[in-house]
């Protein structure tokens, strides 16, 4: 077994991102003070687009999530992928992933936001089909690619939307929106945008399939950072969209919905990682709704519930892959009695899990505790809110018993903790899960509280505590254990029966699957009718089109036709040389001869170069003429390998299309010579060429000078052109 | 094709032929002529050869290889872009040292080098392909 | 001379065209040429003609007015080229899909693929 990456190189990027993690930590101050670090470079002024980026509390808190959960990932990784030849691209894009969120949280500028949020799905696309050999593996990342960027493609809609309305293309200046009437299409777009993204319902389904992504990746980007940054959108812009009735309502039932089909779903699993991918959609959904509720009390548990979650869930993902990489699976029904062979393991999921389950004294129990007091005011949403907990509670206790008491079972014979590059992340993000529950004061100071000021507009009022009394939050929260431990002891019994109900109940997928299916078909009956293969075809089609658009043009725009007057009357050399053109392609049309059809090319040729000769392109006719004898050249030579085409048939179809094709182009001549010139060009070339180019042939001055440029390209093709016909013509062929 | 006459021929013209070509392209700045006629008339001159005394003859009386011949020619227009991009930061811009020096119109700066640039490729991609295509053409025999 | 240029012009372009849908690959390149002098031409012509006056600025003035339009005369002078560099490829194509399926029909790879 070698390593994949040298051992100096392999760490490098969990060390950058630890070092921007830490700048990220020396703004916190700032920050905290109520400043907003702006930095905005220009881009494309002609429209107002900067490259602008801002970190207030809700950006700053992000930033600091993804880059600090992201060097603890690159770590991981490094580790869990130590001799797969693939790590090096692996780390690439998910440093490349990282940097892209990044943009997403920080961004201030519109645009800027647009384009990052599409990098974070061209990225994700790379890492969920990263087992690229895998069929499932590119069927998932396809799925959650469709599915995103065309949540991307909302958003772009929504955010020029909003740009035009708002008169501002910066996030910090768009002001209120809600009164103006495009903001029920804007708020439609955004909210398909953020729930694509962020995997709400309907569009869920595609984060439990993107589980064929690698550990390391679906903690990163399915727990802790991608799939929350539809929840930063809705954050982002509460306090320009939000408290309508339409947020309200859009907004309340898809996340209650997509938190209990969660929270439902996870029961069912017994592959751990597909359990967490589940509870993590609960999470989600639990955000959205209490970003919808959007009183000051939702915001504050919102954002307290995203940085618990953030913590936990990434943490538990990884202690996932360490259980898989320590015990040979993460089936709990494979598992058992790991505690003693795992101590690590053991208790970073016991730590995680407790969160998860909300026990004080985490940070999960001040979160829960902030979520009963936000949604007190509505029956149905409590009970919704205390239900889907319980079932958190359920799946805490799955995670943290199942795999580590009961009688022994694991498919490796003698499982132990993995190395320390496995441990040190989910035990850190353990670590301060429990130590922000202690100390949440610091949680509140640092991240929750500017947080909250971003996304309701207002100084957080009130303090995060473990305890707030014998009050209604408390009791519900005993109740949720109660109900909880109730589940958690009728597991088998409800696992089995949700796994018999599931054939029998509607797939949320088929939509999409009936979707792409359409789209399949379309694309094959559109293919079927106009790809026939033939070359002949498409050449008659792209030669009708084009006549019918000079046609076209030529008929529904005004025309100017020259006089007479403005055109130079032929000489006797003009009518002789036209003839033996007109001849010579005549001879080509006719001949059956190989030989004389090239001779008369060539006479085509030389006839033209006389033409340039006359009327004072000595240049032109250089270069025709030499061209002329290697054409000359090149067909003679190729003549002898290519059969002769004999008589060809007469094509009267063809020769319909080639006659509207060509009088077009004479009559479009004759038209373009009745407008007047422009010579703005040409006057300044000659005017210039000599004093400002040192050069007398104006032409030549063109080419090389003035417009040098494109004449780099053209060499450029040049050469393309050669190396492509030597290549072809070296290629051995069957 | 192996005519008597063409082969001696062959022998006194092309390198009279190739000097010519030069010859246009150095006048080219003033007068008819330039990188695109001058490689042309060059790449002329070597399949006159390859007709007369075959590719083989053609490949040596070149030295160098063509693609080789066409990849210098990109890199002297290259280099001229960024002469001229260096010392005066603009792409492409028009450096004439010995004008600015001496007050000399001798075509020597970085517009003739850029136009030595479409001679190299165009005499290179011409002979490249030539001599492709009569490769390809022998292996059928 | 504007005249007969334009119907050069569509003299060639639609015999270009017909040769071009012939179907054969030596009159298809015949075709290919012929399209690309038809271009060249009308570029020519719609730049307007001027008898006999190259654009040249002679040796002892700066400046130059009354001869030829310079400007399509460069356009056409690598379009030359850069057309040759295409016939040429197409003649690579050509000679390669004739070794390989034994016609000279530009069909004859769809033709095979479907059997």
């Amino acid at each position: 077994m070698t390593d994949a990456v040298a051992p100096g190189w392999r760490h490098l990027p969990a060390v950058a991102s630890a070092l921007a993690f830490a700048g990220f930590v020396s703004l916190v101050p700032a920050v905290v003070a109520g400043g907003a670090p702006t930095l905005a470079l220009p881009w494309v002024p002609a429209l107002g687009v900067e490259a602008a980026f801002r970190l207030d509390g809700l950006g700053l808190a992000f930033a600091l999530l993804v880059t600090g959960i992201g060097a603890l990932i690159l770590l991981y990784a490094a580790s869990y992928f130590r001799t797969d030849r693939r790590l090096g691209s692996l780390l690439l894009t998910l440093s490349a992933f990282e940097i892209a969120m990044l943009g997403v949280v920080t961004a201030d500028d519109l645009v800027t936001l647009f384009v990052f949020w599409e990098a974070t799905t061209i990225t994700s696309w790379l890492l969920v089909g990263f087992d690229h050999e895998r069929g499932a593996a590119r069927a998932a990342a396809l799925q959650a690619l469709v599915i995103t960027a065309a949540g991307g493609l909302a958003l772009l809609a929504g955010l020029l939307l909003m740009g035009m309305t708002a008169g501002s293309w910066r996030l910090s200046g768009l002001g209120a929106l809600q009164t103006s009437t495009a903001y029920p299409l804007i708020l439609g777009l955004v909210v398909v945008a953020a729930f694509a993204k962020s995997a709400q319902w309907p569009f869920h389904f595609w984060l439990p399939n993107a589980m064929a992504a690698p550990t390391p990746v679906s903690a990163y980007l399915h727990s802790a950072t991608m799939v929350k940054a539809g929840v930063y959108l809705l954050a982002r812009l509460a306090p320009n969209l939000g408290d309508t009735a339409l947020w309200h309502g859009l907004l309340i039932p898809a996340g209650a919905i997509t938190m209990l089909i969660g929270a439902v779903w996870a029961l069912r699993q017994t592959d751990l990682k597909l359990m967490l991918a589940w509870t993590t959609l609960m999470g989600l959904g639990l955000m959205t709704l209490l970003l919808g509720v959007g009183t000051p009390a939702a915001i504050t548990a919102a954002v307290g519930f995203l940085l618990v979650h953030a913590l936990y869930k990434a943490g538990l993902f990884l202690a996932v892959g360490m259980i898989e990489k320590g015990a040979g699976s993460r089936n709990y029904t494979d598992l058992g009695a790991l505690a003693r062979a795992m101590p690590v393991t053991t208790v970073v999921v016991t730590l995680a899990a407790a969160a998860m389950a909300g026990l004080p004294p985490f940070l999960g129990f001040v979160a829960k505790e902030l979520i009963y007091a936000a949604t007190l005011g509505n029956l149905l949403l409590t009970l919704a809110v205390v239900v889907a907990n319980a079932l958190m509670v359920a799946c805490a206790g799955m995670i943290a018993l199942r795999p580590f008491a009961g009688p022994p079972r694991s498919p490796n014979p003698t499982p132990g903790d993995p190395v320390w590059g496995l441990r040190l992340g989910p035990v850190v993000l353990a670590v301060l899960g429990l130590g922000f529950g202690l100390l949440p004061m610091l949680a509140e100071n640092w991240l929750i509280g500017p947080m909250h000021h971003s996304v309701a507009a207002a100084p957080l009022e009130g303090h995060l505590g473990l305890w707030h009394g014998l009050g209604l939050p408390l009791g519900l929260s005993v109740a949720t254990w109660a109900l909880g431990l109730g589940i958690y002891l009728n597991l088998n019994r409800l696992r089995d029966g949700l796994a018999a109900a599931e054939p029998r109940l509607p797939r949320t997928e088929a939509w999409y699957d009936a979707l792409m299916a359409g789209l399949f078909g379309v694309a094959r009956a559109i293919t079927a009718a106009t790809q026939t293969g033939r070359a002949t075809s498409y050449l008659r089609v792209t030669f009708a089109v084009l006549a019918v658009m000079v046609w076209g043009a030529l008929l529904t725009g005004p025309i100017a036709w020259p006089s007479l007057a403005q055109l130079r009357a032929a000489t006797f050399i003009d009518w002789a040389i036209t003839a033996i053109v007109l001849a010579s392609i005549a001879i080509v049309l006719r001949s059956r001869s190989r030989l004389t059809a090239i001779a008369a090319l060539g006479g085509v040729g030389s006839g033209i170069a006389f033409i340039f000769i006359l009327y004072g392109a000595t240049d032109v006719a250089m270069t025709q003429l030499f061209v002329e004898i290697l054409v000359v050249v090149f067909l003679g030579l190729a003549m002898v390998r290519l059969p002769t085409a004999g008589d060809l048939p007469f094509r009267r179809l063809n020769a319909l299309v080639a006659a509207a094709l060509g009088i077009g182009a004479t009559v479009a001549v004759l038209a373009v010579l009745g407008t007047p010139l422009d010579p703005v060009l040409s006057t300044f070339f000659e005017a210039n060429s000599y004093p400002e180019a040192h050069g007398r042939n104006i032409v030549n001055v063109i080419l090389v000078d003035f417009r040098g440029f494109d004449t780099l390209g053209e060499i450029s093709v040049v050469v393309i052109a050669a190396v492509a016909a030597i290549a072809v013509l070296k290629r051995r062929v069957r | 094709m192996n005519s008597l006459i063409l082969t001696a021929a062959t022998r006194v013209l092309v390198p009279v032929i190739v000097a010519f070509s030069f010859v246009v392209f150095m006048r080219g700045h003033n007068a008819p002529g330039g990188g695109f006629v001058g490689g042309l008339l060059a790449a002329t001159a070597f399949a006159l050869i390859a007709k007369a005394r075959g590719t083989d003859a053609a490949r040596r009386a070149l030295h160098f290889r063509p693609l080789s011949i066409a990849a210098i020619g990109l890199a002297c227009a290259l280099a001229s872009g960024f002469w001229g991009g260096i010392a005066r930061g603009q792409f492409l811009r028009g450096m004439w040292p010995l004008l600015e020096a001496t007050g000399s119109h001798l075509p020597l700066g970085s517009i003739p080098l850029f136009d030595l640039g479409v001679y190299l490729v165009v005499l290179g991609a011409v002979t490249g392909i030539l001599f492709a295509l009569d490769d390809a053409i022998e292996e059928d025999d | 001379m504007e005249l007969l240029l334009a119907v050069l012009v569509g003299a060639l372009v639609a015999a270009g065209a017909y040769l071009m849908m012939s179907g054969r690959t030596l009159p298809y390149l015949f075709g290919l040429t012929m399209i690309s002098n038809a271009a060249n031409l009308a570029i020519f012509a719609t730049g307007r003609l001027t008898f006999g006056k190259p654009p040249l600025v002679p040796g002892d003035a700066e400046t130059l007015a009354g001869a030829a339009n310079p400007l399509p005369q460069a356009l056409i002078l690598t379009a030359i080229v850069i057309g040759f560099g295409l016939l040429v490829f197409a003649l690579a194509l050509a000679l390669k899909s004739y070794r390989g399926l034994g016609t000279d029909d530009i069909d004859a790879a769809a033709a095979e693929e479907r059997t």
